[in-house]
């Protein structure tokens, strides 16, 4: 008995069938809650005025911009390491995600950078290191449209995935060098000198978690979706070959 | 080992290795620059360490899927492949072919086009170290990325969306250091970084590389 | 409604373009999940029929 018999594709869709559902409206209720508790009942900060109600956005997408990142990068070590099928499918799944969120990070971040900063854009060390990252969602998903054989490309991908991932780290430390920036620090660090005011603090926690779990809850329904989509592919090539 | 590194000089030098394209893009890209931006000579003495650095690292990248394709269709990589040499040695040793035919002349030709862009006096001497230090992480990354995109039809597209992100670091901390020593300020420290960065490369890249072809040729 | 003060439109902005795009994503992710459901099922009966 061991953690990984769950990752048996059959066993994984028996498990995971039941609890999609909940996940979603978990998710959903979450985010709704946050939102309308940041968006309705927090008070304007005295800087930034209403401009700071982008953050229950802002944040939580940027995060999951990076732990979906990482997600995948597990993801493809497992697969790599224990030929989990499921693994290397969850690890695709997970990218389109992945970039939805990163492109939701620039796009409220722009929106709020032009009011606060004066422009839409600034190659700032931050900012710069998510266009950065969105090369690699973009290239990672390219490398999997571009290879037939399923196997083939699963191992590629998480070879490119393990790879892009220490230079993703070496392009962060190496933007920071480059230029000084305009983005403020941490809002949740530890440090509680960093953090954000607790009116703010509440809400936005909630919609870290709404994401979290929209996150799962979309890599479980995606993951199911290659599984079946991987059934189908084989069975197909099944038939074609009987026919032949 | 020796022989591999000899016959690739050979193939890539012979008449349709393209050895001498890399170079002649070089010439253009940087000769379209000052096209494209006016002819100020303070503003090109300004961008001209970047433009020399971007146009070394596009002339690098055009050459690079010749490193396995090749050798993949012809089914030598087969060969190769199960050599009694290593497969990492063999990815270390035609990215070495590589950068002796690429990045090397493009190190030597840099300054001579840095004349046309009016890069200040002390920019030289940083812009040929810090070339010379970085191409070779160039070299070894585009390896990495041309075993992955070997097996493919229409592999060159995909590989230069795989390679140029990779390419950040070096770029980032090879123009700084060129930019930095034609400002005539010290660029020991971005100059470190690149070397680091080629290092870390050179370490481990080939396994990757190695790794990648090994799924390609299954 | 909250008084958003100046910056509503960058606020409404902000929260129209999340929700368009999530909404985008929930619903390629959806599509495809019932398009792959389908055709697997077709499969499955051809095979047991055919």
């Amino acid at each position: 008995m061991s953690i990984w018999k769950y990752a048996n594709p059959l066993k994984f869709m028996g498990w995971t069938g039941p609890i999609v559902v909940p996940m979603a409206v978990l998710a959903t209720v979450c985010i709704l809650t946050g939102i309308i508790w940041g968006f309705f009942f927090t008070p304007d900060d005295y800087r930034m005025g209403s401009s700071v109600k982008i953050i229950y956005i802002h944040v939580p997408s940027a995060m999951m911009a990076i732990n979906a990142w990482a997600m995948m990068l597990v993801a493809s070590l497992i697969w790599l390491v224990r030929r989990h099928h499921v693994s290397a499918l969850a690890a695709k799944a997970a990218a389109p995600i992945g970039v939805v969120m990163t492109l939701i990070a620039l796009i409220t971040g722009a929106i709020w950078g032009q009011p606060m900063w004066g422009t839409w854009w600034a190659w700032d060390p931050r900012l710069t290191s998510f266009l950065i990252l969105l090369l690699f969602y973009i290239g990672y998903m390219a490398m999997w449209q571009a290879i037939e054989n399923p196997d083939t490309a699963a191992d590629l991908t998480s070879v490119l995935c393990l790879v892009g991932s220490v230079f993703a780290i070496l392009s962060r430390y190496a933007v920071n060098f480059w230029n000084q920036g305009l983005h403020q620090g941490a809002s949740l660090s530890l440090d509680a000198e960093e953090n954000v005011a607790d009116v703010f603090w509440f809400p936005l926690v909630l919609t870290i978690v709404g994401f979290v779990l929209l996150f799962i809850a979309l890599v479980l329904i995606r993951t199911r979706t290659e599984i079946r989509a991987r059934r189908l592919f084989s069975l197909n090539a099944r038939e074609r070959m009987n026919d032949a | 080992m020796i022989g591999l590194l000899m016959r690739d000089l050979r193939l890539a030098v012979r008449a349709g290795g393209g050895f001498g394209l890399g170079l002649a893009f070089f010439l253009i890209v940087t000769v379209l620059v000052p096209f494209g931006v006016g002819p100020d000579t303070g503003l090109l003495a300004r961008i001209a360490p970047g433009i020399l650095w971007i146009g070394a690292l596009l002339a690098c990248l055009l050459s690079l899927d010749r490193i396995f394709q090749l050798d993949f269709e012809d089914g030598s990589l087969d060969l190769l492949a199960t050599a009694p040499v290593p497969l990492e040695g063999v990815v270390a040793i035609k990215a070495l072919a590589h950068w002796l035919t690429t990045g090397l002349p493009l190190t030597l030709a840099a300054p001579v086009l840095g004349v046309l862009l009016n890069l200040p006096g002390p920019g030289f001497i940083w812009l040929l170290v810090s070339l010379a230090i970085g191409t070779p992480a160039l070299s070894i990354i585009g390896a990495f990325g041309a075993a992955l995109t070997v097996g493919l039809k229409r592999g060159g597209l995909l590989m230069s969306l795989l390679v140029l992100p990779l390419y950040v670091p070096s770029l980032i901390f090879g123009t700084e250091a060129a930019r930095r020593g034609a400002e005539g300020l010290a660029g020991g420290a971005p100059l470190m970084f690149a070397a680091g960065i080629t290092l870390g490369s050179l370490a481990i890249l080939p396994f990757a590389a190695a790794a990648a072809l090994r799924i390609n040729l299954r | 409604m909250p008084e958003l003060g100046k910056y509503a439109a960058e606020v409404l902005a902000a929260y129209g373009a999340t929700f368009l795009l999530l909404a985008g994503l929930v619903w390629a992710t959806w599509a495809r999940s019932i398009r792959v459901r389908r055709a697997l099922e077709q499969a499955l009966e051809q095979r047991d029929n055919g």
